[in-house]
């Protein structure tokens, strides 16, 4: 099959078609015996399948296969991604099979996840796809009545002569409309006539989540399968001196014991034998690098917040000047800690490399990446590399990393064996990639009436990259603004978190606007419209946001909540654009026994088009939660290179006691769906944060909110 | 390494693993049970709850030479086709988002509406504060526990 980049949509169409003819790409079926098959078995398509495209085939009982080609990691991507396609196809939804795809360069353009961008991406060829196939089937009907497509109509599965009352089946069209020529050019629904998108679908694999189905990774088992745990240096910054794995390898079950770069790997029969012999390992290490302190990095987030090389993001007007200029300065610092992104299902990955090829089986948000490792560790070319998704246990950016693939072909290379390599979670929250801990400095003046004249941000990282996003809100609002960063580069690795970089941005932007809006003696949310209003009339350099839709949300959330209209409560506000959304929050406490408790987080969310309003409710609801449990206790400190937290025992995720009543709301403007993995996230600690600040006059600072001398001794 | 006989969701199994080899692994590794998961290891996550004769333990951490002739039940075996009330709840409720968490989820909840078939809300989170959701669906977990109840009524 053709792999040419430029393919055009109507070629990889009819490529993907006269490719078809009801093959299955290579599904393997889990368990050996073992286990009842998986999802990812699929072992056969219904009989006399025939593929239209990459995305479906149709069976002759008409039952319908829609591939979904993206990893699925909880972002619900396996249903909405088939009801997209499903939607344009006019099919029966109940007789839709969803099918994971494996990794298929020559077939699927963009097989991430990450970044909320698979259904921006995907809408308009998902919806292609499936407009493209109920073409020809009209088609093929068309000519099977002799009647001209133009009078035939399509619901539920059936194509229909409404004329002459007669109709069709998908399934006694497939044979013949598959081998049709792909139309191009195909005409799309009206968005008014959808029938699955936005309405409430449940998860397509509720039934084997709830029933205990070997869905995930850790659950791939194999007939003559090892089982490996790596031991890795205990601090960052530690390299390997000395291994003495005499004793580890004389115990029941182990088969090998071996050694890459840093890391010594455990192999043997069953995962409990592993764990044993492991602590049987005699490592010595010896120091390789800075062995870093989080007292350390409080020091040198100071002393680099004052460097006098910075990193300049963005520049407008004379920001100098208007702060000799200002009757009023308001400086502030916030500061978050690393976070480790503790996806429940640990690090695992099933990797078999053999002379000729090699098969990798996993939790991974890119396959490719994972290909890639195992092309370069081996050797071999891309091409005889297989990548099968399984469904994730969670990611949260995490499993966007390779290096737990990287680990399962090294051991499965070295031990010369099909292996699968299995985090503890103490491995998980120690084995680095962390949410990188940043430090932030705001400075705004205002002029005698309150306007803010001028705006300095500056982002001290470990490890963060550009720990600002220049173009965003505020930006475009102040004539005299500057915005630069500083990098501190440290042996504590650091990966994309859920909502990278605004994941904490958001909180310090939206925490400092609302000092900024006290300052000027302004109702917090009156004072953000007012900028945004400012922005949209004598607009300020680039603005990377649309000033209306923030707008609305901002104004939308404030309403819902009632702001400033409430007896007994304390509302924050929070407002955030990112990955292409819109969220607006309003945060409630009330106040029991002189402590802050909070009550309530209303959210409005412009994602444009929802495409499964169950979906896009879970994402903008675990989005809060997840922003709210990481703001209030999520802490990753370290000591020497060595993290001081290894387990949910000594850090903290939050539970169930500790969510509050949650309302949600969506615009509804026809806009082309965009990212709704993060965009919840961002806003939410603000949104707390300045409704404690309300209700105890009390800021919070810096993360988590529970170690802040305000918060100490409550049970929230 | 010694024989256990187990009595797992109403079936005699038989594993030949060392005393302390938590339950956990020998559901997963020797039995093909894999519905039971690996959370945390330590007891404090609850991804990995299974009934010891109707009470909630964690699997993580029970040794399978202390189990005995005790009643095991894992989430393969509350109902095969997922007809138990918890588990239909669960479904119409459209819980899980990941979905690794959930069976332990159902695990405890079933057990909690076992021995108190009418909990009142702050009972519901009580009982189900051990387990861990890491993408936060604990709304819906509260709201399937709710259904489940007044399915048993």
């Amino acid at each position: 099959m053709s792999s040419q980049p430029n393919t055009s949509r109507r070629n990889f169409l009819k490529q993907s078609l006269l490719a078809g003819g009801g093959l299955l790409i290579g599904f393997k079926l889990y368990g050996a015996g073992l286990a009842p098959a998986g999802e990812i078995e699929n072992a056969a398509l219904a009989a006399g399948s025939v593929d239209f495209n990459s995305f479906l085939s149709i069976a002759t009982d008409g039952t319908v296969t829609i591939f979904s080609p993206n990893p699925e990691i909880g972002q619900n991507i396996k249903t909405s991604f088939p009801m997209i396609v499903a939607e344009e196809l006019d099919v029966d939804w109940s007789r839709v099979k969803v099918v994971q795809a494996a990794l298929d360069s020559s077939k699927y353009e963009r097989q991430v996840t990450g970044g909320s961008g698979a259904i921006p991406h995907s809408w308009k060829r998902l919806r292609e796809a499936g407009a493209t196939a109920r073409q020809m089937l009209m088609e093929a009907a068309a000519k099977r009545l002799k009647v001209p497509v133009g009078e035939l109509s399509t619901q539920n599965s059936l194509v229909m002569h409404k004329a002459s009352g007669r109709q069709l089946g998908y399934g006694e069209l497939a044979a013949d409309a598959a081998k049709l020529p792909a139309p191009a050019n195909v005409k799309l629904k009206d968005p008014k006539d959808f029938k699955l998108i936005g309405k409430a679908i449940n998860n397509v694999d509720n039934g084997d989540i709830i029933t205990g189905k070997p869905l995930y990774g850790i659950d791939f088992y194999r007939e003559g399968m090892l089982t490996a745990m790596v031991q890795r240096p205990p601090a960052f910054g530690m390299k390997v001196k000395s291994v003495d794995a005499a004793a580890a390898k004389a115990m029941p079950g182990i088969v090998d014991v071996v050694r890459f770069d840093d890391k010594v790997a455990v192999v043997g029969k069953s995962t409990w034998q592993v764990m044993k012999a492991r602590k049987a390992l005699k490592v010595v290490y010896e120091k390789g690098a800075a062995l870093e302190s989080s007292t350390d990095h409080d020091r040198l987030f100071k002393e680099l917040l004052d460097s006098k090389e910075a990193s300049v993001r963005r520049q407008d007007g004379d920001v100098e000047a208007a702060f000799k200029r200002a009757a009023k300065v308001v400086k502030s610092e916030y500061q978050c800690p690393f976070l480790p992104h503790s996806p429940l299902e640990p690090m695992n990955f099933f990797a078999h490399v053999r002379a000729d090829g090699v098969e990798l089986v996993g939790p991974t948000q890119t396959p490719d990446r994972a290909r890639g490792v195992a092309a370069q560790i081996t050797g071999i070319a891309p091409e005889k590399i297989t990548v099968e998704m399984t469904r994730m246990g969670g990611a949260f950016g995490r499993r966007l990393m390779a290096d737990y693939v990287e680990e399962a072909v090294q051991v499965s290379k070295l031990a010369k064996a099909p292996v699968k390599v299995i985090w503890t979670r103490e491995d998980d929250m120690t084995g680095g990639n962390y949410r990188p801990a940043v430090r932030y400095r705001f400075e705004a003046a205002l002029d005698a009436s309150g306007n803010m004249i001028g705006y300095k941000l500056r982002g001290v990282g470990i490890n963060a990259g550009n720990p600002t996003r220049e173009h965003n809100f505020p930006s475009g609002s102040v004539e005299n603004l500057l915005i630069d960063s500083v990098e501190h580069q440290s042996p504590i690795t650091t990966a994309p978190w859920r909502a990278p970089i605004t994941n904490f941005l958001a909180f310090a932007e939206q925490s400092f606007i609302d000092e900024v809006a006290q300052a000027a003696g302004k109702d917090p949310v009156q004072f953000r419209l007012e900028l945004m209003e400012k922005a949209k009339k004598s607009p300020v350099g680039n603005i990377g946001y649309d000033i209306d839709r923030m707008q609305t949300v901002t104004r939308m959330a404030a309403e819902k909540a009632g702001w400033g209209k409430k007896q007994g409560v304390h509302q924050g506000f929070s407002v955030y654009y990112s990955h292409r959304s819109y969220v607006a929050q309003v945060g409630e406490v009330a106040l029991e026994g002189g402590k802050p408790v909070l009550k309530k987080i209303y959210a409005v969310s412009d994602c444009g088009q929802v495409v499964n309003l169950s979906g896009a409710r879970q994402q903008v609801i675990g989005g809060i939660v997840d922003g709210l449990g990481h703001a209030m206790y999520g802490n990753m400190t370290f000591r020497e290179g060595a993290p001081e937290q290894q387990n949910f025992n000594n850090y903290r995720l939050i539970r169930l006691k500790e969510v509050p009543e949650v309302e949600i709301h969506f615009v509804d403007n026809g806009i082309e769906p965009t990212g709704l993995g993060e965009p919840a996230l961002p806003p939410t600690g603000a949104a707390v944060a300045n409704a404690i600040f309300k209700a105890t006059s009390k800021r919070m600072y810096n993360q988590p909110f529970l170690e802040q001398d305000a918060m100490k001794g409550l049970s929230q | 390494m010694a024989i256990y006989k187990l009595q797992i969701n109403g079936q005699t199994y038989q594993a030949d693993v060392e005393p302390d080899t938590p339950l956990l692994w020998v559901l997963r590794d020797h039995l093909g049970l894999l519905g039971t998961k690996f959370g945390c290891g330590i007891a404090v996550c609850g991804a990995c709850t299974v009934h010891f004769n109707d009470q909630a333990v964690r699997a993580c951490v029970f040794p399978v030479s202390a189990v005995g002739s005790a009643s095991i039940t894992t989430i393969e075996g509350l109902s095969e086709q997922g007809t138990h009330p918890v588990q239909q709840a669960w479904n119409e409720v459209d819980v899980a988002q990941c979905g690794y968490c959930q069976a332990g989820q159902i695990m405890t909840a079933a057990a909690l509406l076992k021995r108190n078939p009418n909990p009142s809300t702050e009972e519901i989170d009580a009982g189900m504060n051990g387990n861990i959701c890491r993408c936060g669906t604990y709304h819906r977990i509260r709201e399937a526990v709710t259904l489940a109840a007044a399915k048993l009524k």
